[in-house]
Formats: structure tokens, sequence, C-alpha cells
């Protein structure tokens, strides 16, 4: 190893690119994903789904269907438990639909049948009569005072008087003066924002197999980020107990934060139980679209205040995010995360969660924060812009350090920031002179992390090689970095660890894979309980010498005496102790179950040249860099695609992306074909620069990294388009028809 | 669903004439399977035409080209005459879908689909292709620029099946160009298309067809945008005239896929962009 490489030195496996475990399975199709498994008799299951965006169920009519041979049963809401409240009440109210029709695709009805097509056209002929109610989709008119009311008495009491029953949710937080501070301003812009709904666009559709048994015992096989959240929801929704239902993660085609949500499972547990046959249910990527959750959409106004070195004096925003027929848009993370990347004096912030006629959103790496750093890095360009200043410097002198007191209340630890600026800086790309017709963009992102609760078991095997069981499922290539830490750990070859996704029944609770957690949460669960297995090995040692456990160590693989008076013995390969273990004491099993509340946040810096036709509106992104702090990256290849990712779905988001309502309520764009995500040719090989300040939450130093990738994004391609097209873009997506009507406005008024 | 697989044109006209109910032909189903797939529209009978003898063949005929009726779009792109002839109507048919779908998407699918914003339809009626016609009173040969009467609509009778294309004789000084405006590089369905076809006398053009999809219910043959440009060296003045001639013969919607403004603006820009290509390659293959 070179000297210079001092930084990894101390690692052997970690900081490596091996291959993925589950790289095989993958590229040669064995990987069984949601819809790969089947069942002895099988049925297979329908959604009736309203076709309206507000209506009253008066009558389900289900005598067509059950009158065909190859029908065996139909579930309403009354197939569902009662009694239930809060958020579990909403989940229900959104996986099958109570007394209205909340949104286009809401589901209303379900039947089995003997086969998908049996299935497809048994759901035509259930009957539903509805009373159509007038409907609201976009969120600032949701909010105005004669708008359809979605859920009478749905707010709580974060909510001030006087505002519409749609609101359901206020946020309010921030610090110092921002009257004074925009008084100090030599500059000070104030501007409106609007981005629409983006889906996750996961390529796998929600599917999944179940059995549920007369006595409250089931069985769920499904594509989930979470199945213990899965299992605990699906416990409420059939009344049953949670203990009663094991559910195992299939492989799983992309999730992004939308498979953290749950949809359908318990409505094939509910045919499961009235048929007594195991009920398969795959959904159609129409049903994707307009029945699971996108994002939210927003309208935002942000008021900045500059010196005229760059200082920024007062940043102030109002976010109106609309998530759908349920609470829960998250605008208290878009509030939140807004301004966290700047260290100010004078910082405030609004979040309103308003409710619509439209699905129910779901998280969205880094949940709200795109759409905020959209707005204020949109509003910190002009601002430079207009002051005739480098944005770099700019973010630079105002960045948050260790120590500032966040936009959102605490005090950052160590966090990375300064150093993907100066990266970014420093990079070939910003010093690359812009060639004619183009522009270049630059926005910081920031997100919080996330631990939660984590339980995992490595197991050793007599021939030295160990098993580790997690139960975060694999969203991004974590068993392999799971095996990177534990081979680090063991000190055998990564080759000779397995690491499982195991079912609800093997290890105690999960929570889902998100927040950027799983390689934060669970590697630090994987390292400890690789020290747990250790400490339990040299116990082995120490027995056999006849010495103290403590006169042991742990060292590359082997028990070792820790000095000449421990004695004098010939160290122990961990293949030599776990061959008897069974006559040593016993099986040896390394555990760890917590709640790691240190996962560090983590920044980004983005670099975008765009080129804008300004004839057609068209726009390319030409060139892309990604810098972020990683903390410590165990596999840098899977670390480089959560940054490509994050890039790439951003350039959707800010371009074509968009969910689009007709004076209908019903969603017109509900396929690949119109939900434009972008294709490989749309975008430019996505250059990434890893930096590394390590969390001081996590033995290894990792931060998660697979949700602030996606934060700048939506603000660097803004600025970059603005730039070349010449007139700032405020609402996203910056489609050709929106980027030819700015000019339009710009050139004509 | 009833299945067929004829092995002669005869025979398809036949059970399509006397079918119940609706009626499909299957050439290289990337519309039609995919609309039964999707619960679009499920036929009563479905005609297989693959296994007719000749539908593969690309020949030239009288000067100009024979194109079977299941002839593939990447089995045009690989003949090089006909893409050194007719480069325009080779791009178009080659714009449509990925490689696998290349694989199996013909021209008379293209056409027949009767979609307003099928990418090798405004191509066909710029160079003026025809179309032969069987069915239970005969043969009929007809411009393809009559078959498109409305979104997902024909000219076709009942029973009528298209046994194969006519492109015609290219003569000298002569090429045609098609350009389509979509929000993606692929994968995706022209928000406005254009196609130019131009015959040159010296510098000066001598014929011109100039015809837009997606821009009303079906392709349009725009001869005002085509007479803009005859008789002109295609200097700027023209170009202009063209342009407005284009965006003057629009009738578009405003839909998901874009607005009024937008389609009525984006075809005056394609039109000027595919005339100056087509242009630029007559005089290049001088
Ligand atoms: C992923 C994907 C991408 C696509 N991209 C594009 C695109 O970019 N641009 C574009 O224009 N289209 C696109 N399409 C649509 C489709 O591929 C084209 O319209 C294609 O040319 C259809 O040809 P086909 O042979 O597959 O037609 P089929 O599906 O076999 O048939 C289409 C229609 O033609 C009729 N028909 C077929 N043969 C005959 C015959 N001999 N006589 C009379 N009627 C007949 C059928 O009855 C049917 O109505 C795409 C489709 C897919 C699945």
């Amino acid at each position: 190893m070179a000297l210079d490489d001092k930084k990894n030195g101390e690692f052997k496996v970690v900081g490596t690119r091996p291959n993925r475990p589950d790289g095989v399975d993958k590229v040669t199709g064995r990987a069984r994903f949601g819809a790969d498994v089947s069942a002895p008799g099988m049925l297979h299951a329908a959604i009736v789904r309203s076709p309206h965006a507000h209506a009253k169920i008066l009558k389900i009519d289900t005598s067509r269907a059950m009158a065909s041979k190859d029908v065996k049963a139909v579930v309403t809401r009354a197939d569902f438990a009662e009694g239930l409240e809060g958020d579990d009440l909403n989940v229900l109210e959104n996986v099958m639909a109570g007394e209205k029709a909340l949104y286009d695709g809401h589901a209303v009805a379900a039947v089995a049948a003997t086969s998908p097509l049996a299935a497809r056209d048994a759901a035509k002929l259930i009957d539903v009569t509805y009373e159509i109610l007038p409907h609201v989709t976009d969120v600032d008119k949701a909010m105005a005072k004669d708008a359809p009311v979605i859920r009478e008495g749905a707010a709580d009491k974060s909510v001030p008087p006087g505002l519409h029953p749609n609101v359901v949710r206020y946020h309010e937080s921030g610090h110092g003066d921002v009257e004074e501070g925009f008084a100090q301003a030599d500059l000070v812009i104030e501007d409106s924002f609007v981005t629409e709904a983006a889906h996750q666009g996961y390529i796998e559709p929600h599917a999944c197999l179940a059995q549920l048994d007369a006595d409250g015992k089931g069985e769920v096989w499904c594509c989930t980020q979470g199945h213990f959240n899965v299992q605990k929801i699906c416990a409420k929704l059939v009344g049953t107990d949670a203990s009663q239902i094991r559910v195992t993660a299939s492989e799983i085609g992309g999730g992004f934060g939308g498979k953290t949500a749950v949809f359908i499972e318990p409505v094939a547990l509910a045919l499961s139980r009235k048929t007594n046959r195991p009920v398969k249910l795959v959904m159609s990527r129409a049903e994707v679209f307009r029945a699971t959750g996108p994002t939210a959409s927003t309208s935002m106004d942000i008021k900045i205040g500059m010196t005229s070195d760059g200082k920024i004096t007062a940043g102030q925003g109002t976010f109106r995010l609309q998530g759908g027929a349920f609470p829960g848009a998250p605008m208290e993370f878009t509030a939140m995360c807004a301004f966290a990347p700047y260290n100010l004096e004078n910082v405030f912030q609004v979040g309103y969660d308003v409710m619509s006629n439209r699905p129910k959103q779901a998280a969205y790496r880094a949940p709200g924060s795109p759409m905020a750093a959209f707005a204020v890095e949109s509003v910190i360009d002009e601002l430079c812009s207009q002051l005739g200043l480098d944005p770099i410097e700019v973010r630079l002198m105002n960045a948050s350090k260790e120590g500032t007191k966040a936009s959102y209340g605490p005090r950052f630890d160590r966090i990375g920031l300064v150093e993907t600026l100066e990266a970014a800086k420093a990079h070939p790309h910003y010093s690359a002179p812009l060639a004619e017709g183009l522009g270049r963009g630059v926005s910081c992102g920031f997100w919080f992390n996330h631990g939660g609760e984590t339980a995992v078991t490595l197991a050793l095997s007599e021939d030295g090689t160990a098993a580790l069981s997690v139960g975060t499922p694999d969203i991004g290539g974590s068993r392999a970095s799971m095996c990177q830490m534990v081979a680090e750990e063991l000190g055998i070859p990564y080759e000779k660890i397995r690491t499982t996704v195991a079912d609800t029944a093997t290890l105690g609770y999960n929570e889902v894979s998100h927040g950027s957690r799983v390689t934060y949460a669970s590697g630090l669960a994987a390292i400890n309980a690789s020290r747990d297995a250790v400490e339990k090995l040299c116990g082995r040692a120490a027995a056999k010498w006849g010495i103290d456990p403590e006169a042991v160590y742990w060292d590359s693989g082997y028990a070792k005496p820790s000095g000449p008076n421990a004695g004098d013995f010939e160290p122990l390969a961990l293949a030599d102790i776990t061959k008897n273990m069974g006559a040593t004491g016993g099986p040896i099993v390394g555990h760890f179950e917590a709640t790691p509340e240190g996962a560090g946040v983590s920044f980004a810096t983005h670099i975008v040249d765009a080129r804008v036709d300004k004839e057609t509106g068209k726009t390319s992104v030409e060139r892309y860099t990604v810098v972020q702090d990683a903390g410590k990256a165990i596999h840098p290849t899977y670390v480089e695609g959560q940054y490509q990712g994050g890039a790439a779905q951003g350039i959707g988001w800010a371009l074509n992306e968009e969910y689009i309502y007709g004076e209908d309520g019903r969603l017109q764009n509900a396929n690949f074909l119109d939900y434009r995500i972008p294709v490989a040719s749309d975008l430019p090989m996505i250059d990434t620069v890893i930096v590394e300040v390590p969390n001081p939450g996590h033995p290894y130093g990792v931060r998660g990294v697979g949700e602030t990738s996606i934060c700048p994004p939506l603000a660097a391609i803004a600025n970059a388009v603005s730039g070349a097209a010449g007139v700032r873009l405020k609402q996203l997506p910056m489609s050709p028809p929106r980027i030819l009507e700015a000019l339009d406005v710009q050139a004509n008024g | 669903m009833q299945y067929h697989s004829p092995a002669s044109f005869e025979d398809a006209v036949g059970i399509a004439a006397s079918a119940d109910g609706t009626t499909r032909f299957l050439a290289g189903g990337t519309d039609v399977l995919v609309q039964l797939r999707a619960d679009v529209f499920t036929p009563d009978v479905l005609i297989d035409v693959k296994n007719i003898e000749g539908v593969k063949d690309i020949v030239c005929e009288d000067g100009g080209w024979r194109i079977g009726a299941a002839v593939s779009g990447a089995e045009m792109s690989e003949n090089a005459e006909l893409a050194r002839q007719w480069p325009g109507l080779v791009e178009a048919m080659d714009l449509i879908g990925s490689t696998q779908v290349q694989g199996r998407a013909t021209l008379v699918g293209n056409l027949c689909n009767g979609s307003p914003a099928a990418d090798s339809v405004p191509a066909m009626f710029a160079a003026d292709v025809s179309a032969n016609i069987t069915g239970p009173n005969g043969e009929r040969r007809v411009a393809v620029s009559e078959i498109p009467v409305g979104p997902g609509k024909t000219s076709l009778e009942k029973g009528e099946v298209i046994t194969a294309l006519h492109i015609p004789q290219r003569g000298d000084n002569a090429a045609d160009a098609y350009l389509r405006f979509i929000p993606r590089t692929e994968m995706d369905i022209a928000v406005v298309g254009c196609a130019v076809n131009l015959r040159l006398d010296g510098d000066t053009i001598s014929e011109a067809r100039v015809s837009l999809g997606a821009v009303a219910p079906k392709v349009l043959l725009v001869d005002e945008a085509a007479q803009a440009i005859i008789g002109t060296s295609l200097d700027e003045n023209a170009l202009n005239a063209l342009a407005a001639a284009a965006s003057a013969a629009c009738n578009p919607i405003n839909d998901k896929r874009g607005t009024i403004k937008f389609r009525t603006h984006v075809a005056g820009v394609l039109a000027r962009r595919a005339a100056k290509i087509a242009y630029d390659r007559v005089r290049a293959s001088k």
C-alpha cells in the first residue's frame, strides 16, 4: 500500500471494491423479486380502483363478479379491522377506502380469482355506485377559502386558527430576527417557486404473496423496504397478532422511499383469509403511478438578504406541501433542510402540510429536502449573479461548520460541507471554460440521516465462516458493505461471509431501510455483533490456554495472548476455535440490538453544465459532478452509485417528471411513456468525488449517502438552465413548454 | 379471442371479412400486443400476417421500392441502398422505440395504428408512398396520405389488408429528412414531427413535400409549406415563410405531451431544420 494512502491504512477490506454477493443472481435473472414466487393452490388478486378524484361510495355490488366460477372472493373495507385510530386508520383508509374515495386510483374493493386475467376481468364486474364530490389537486387551491374539504377534523393542534381544514399540520422554526437581518443586507431577493410531484419510479411494481389462516397465522412474501413494518401494519389492519405474521422480504427492484409504505399486503391477506388459499397480488405500472406515493408537490416563498461581499444576513422561507388525501407531507423536513447548509444569524421558516385529492405521498429520497434546496439555492444563485460573486465562494463564506447553530435548532457536530465545497472548487469541472450556449449551476444540499431500531445476528460456522442476518432489505448493495465490515472485524476473507436479509421471525424489530440508515445502523450493528463474537472467541481461546480472557486479543483473524505475561501460546485462527465450539461451550453467535442515535448529517455540492435549445426549450445536461461527504466509504463503488443515482433522479425531476392532473382530477400520465423519467441517453456520465469527513457516531465514520445525493440536483440544474436560457426558471419540471413560455414572457412581457 | 395465422392474403381477407366483432392484424405487434396487455383494447379476432409469403421483402421494383407488410425497422435500416436513397424515411422508422421494438415494428403497423404522432407516417407522406390494399372487393392502390382519417382510424374497409408499400423512384438531386421533437433523447412519442422531401434544380428547389405529425387529429401534408420553398434556394426568407406556413397549418390540442402554443411554434422550428437537412443532403450527394 502506498504511503500516501495512509487514510485507509488501517483498513484491509473496508474501502475496497469487491463484487456484490447478490450480483450474479441479478445479472443472470435468478434473483427472486416480489412477483417471482408461487404457492400451490394460489389465487390471483386484482384491485378495483376509484375512477373519481373525490366521491362518496354509495354501494358496492359484487354479484356479477361472484357469479363466475373462477372468482373465489371479494373484499371491501368491511373485511378489515375496525376501531383503528390515528396513523393506523390513515393507512387502512389508504389501503382500502371507507366511506369516500379520496383520489383517482384509490382502492375500493379487491377480488381473488384463479388466474390474473380472471381477476382483472372480475374487477370490472364489481359495480360501485359513487356520488361524485368536488375535488382539488393543487396545493395552493387546496388551501384557498372555497376549496372542498377532503376530511373534516384531520388537522392536529399545531395548525393556527383560521386556516382551511385541508391544512392539517403546521411547522415553524428558526432563530434570530430576520427583519433585522434583511435591514443589514445590501440586496434582498424575494421570490416564489413551485415543484410538481415526482414518483420514485422504481422498476419493480409492488408485489406480494400472502397467506392468512383462520387462526390468525400468516405468511407474507413481498417486495418492501421494511418487512418488520409490513408485519406490524398487516397485523393491525387484518386484526391479528404481529408475532403471528411472518414476513419475508424479496429482492427489491428499487424503492427510493416509496416501498417504506404498505399498500397491497393487507389486501392479499384479507383475500387469503376469506378463501383459505394463498393469494398473489401484483400491481400494474398504472396502479403504481395512481395509487402509490409520489413525493409531495410544493409552493414556496423565499426571501434572502446578502451583503455586497456575499454574507447572508437573513433567510426566510414558507413551504406549502401537498401530500395527497392524508396528513404527512414532509413540510417540516423541507423547512428544516432549507437553510441547513448555511451559518445564519437570522433564519425563519414555516411549513404547511396540505391535503388534496391525490394519492398519499410517500417518502422519496430525503423527503422534502430537494424542493427546499431548489427554492433557496435558486435565490442564492440570483443574489450571486446580481452581486457579481462566485457561487462557491459565497457558499464557502456562509457554510455551516462544526459548532454552527443549525437553521433547525441543534449545533452541528463534525460535518463536511466546507470540504465538499473546497473539493468542488478544486475540481477541473468548475474551472473548465464554459462553451457558448451552456450554463453552469452549483448547489449545496443537506440531509439529516437516521439511525433507528436495529437488530442483527452473526452466527459463526464450524468451518470458520460467518453468516450475518440483518433485518434491513438491501436497497443499494448493503450486503456487500456488511460483509466487508464483518470481514474487517473478524479478520476472515470477504468471501467467507454471507449476509442474509432475514425474515421477521428471525430477528428483533428493524426499522425500514430508510433515512440512509442501513450502512450506518446495520453496519454499526454488524461491527458490534462481530466484536461480540470476537469477545466470545477470545474467551474460548483463554479457556483453552487456561488464562484470563482479558489476556487474549484478536488480531487479523487470530486469538493471541496479549503479551509475554499472558504466556506463550500459538495463535488460534478463527476456524481453529469454531471447529470445536460445540464441545467448548456451544455455538458462537454475536448479537447487537439497539437504536443508534449517532447518524451523522451529510452535505453535498453539485456542479452542472446544461445547454438549452432556445427555439424548442429542450435542455440537455452536458456535464455533471457530484461531490459528497460519505464519512467513510465502505464500498466506494456503491457510494458512487448512490451519488450517480441521486443525480440521475434529480435530472428527471428537474426537467420532465411530473404528475399531470386533468380538470376531472384524474392522473393523465400513469405510464412511463408520459411520465418521463430520463433514459440512459439523456444522461452524461456523472462524475463523483467522495469526501470523507468521519462521522463520530459510527465506529468507522460512516454517514448515510443514499439521500443527500438528490438534494442539490433540482437547484443545481435550475441554476444551470437559468444561466443558459438567460431567464430564471421557478417552476419544476423545467419542461420544454415551460422554458419556451418563460423565454416568451421575458421577451414579450 | 381467436388467433389466426393465414398463409396468404386471400385467406387473411377471408377471415377478416367474415369476422365477428373487432379485428386486428398482427404485424410486429408493438401496438397491438401492448394495447392487449395494458387492457386498452382486446380484439375478438387477431390475424397474424407474418406467415404470408413475401411480407419480409424489400425489393427494387419499377425504379422504386416494394416494402413487405412485415418488414421491421431494423431490416430497413440495414438496407444500405434504401437508406442512401431515402434517409429521411429510414431515419423516421429507425426512431421508433428501442432496439427490441425495432426488431418487430413495421411501417404498415405504424400507419394503420392511426396515431397522429406516428413517426414514419409524415416521412411516408413526404415521400409520396402508396399502399397496395387487398380486400373482399379486390385490390386497390392508394396514396398513404389517404389512409389515416383520425386518431386510431383509417380509411381501410372491413376485410381490407395492406399487402405492401411502394416507395416511388428516387430520381436525381433529391433527398428527404425527418425530425421529431421529444423532451428526451429516445423512447418517447413525438410532440411534433416534420418530414421534408426535396428535389433541386441547381441550387433551386424544384419539388417539395412537407408533412407534419402530432399537430392535428391526423398527419398533415402541408402544401402551403411546400410552396413556400419551391423556387427558392432555401434562403432566410424562404425558411421564415416555411416556418410560418407550417405553424399556420397546425391544429393541435393541449395535452400532457405539449401545449397548443408549444406545438405550433415547434412545428415551424422543425420544418426549418428538416428542410435544411434535406437541402444539405441533396447538395452533399452531388
Ligand atoms: C416501447 C415502444 C416504443 C415505441 N416508440 C414509438 C415511436 O417512437 N414512434 C412511433 O411512431 N411509434 C412507436 N411505438 C409504436 C409502434 O411500435 C409503432 O406504431 C409500430 O410501427 C407498429 O408496428 P407493428 O408492426 O408492431 O404494428 P402492430 O402492432 O402489429 O399493428 C398495429 C396496427 O396496424 C394494423 N395492421 C398491421 N398490419 C396490417 C396490415 N398488413 N394491413 C392493415 N392493417 C394492419 C393492426 O391491425 C393494428 O391496428 C412504440 C411502441 C413501443 C412498444
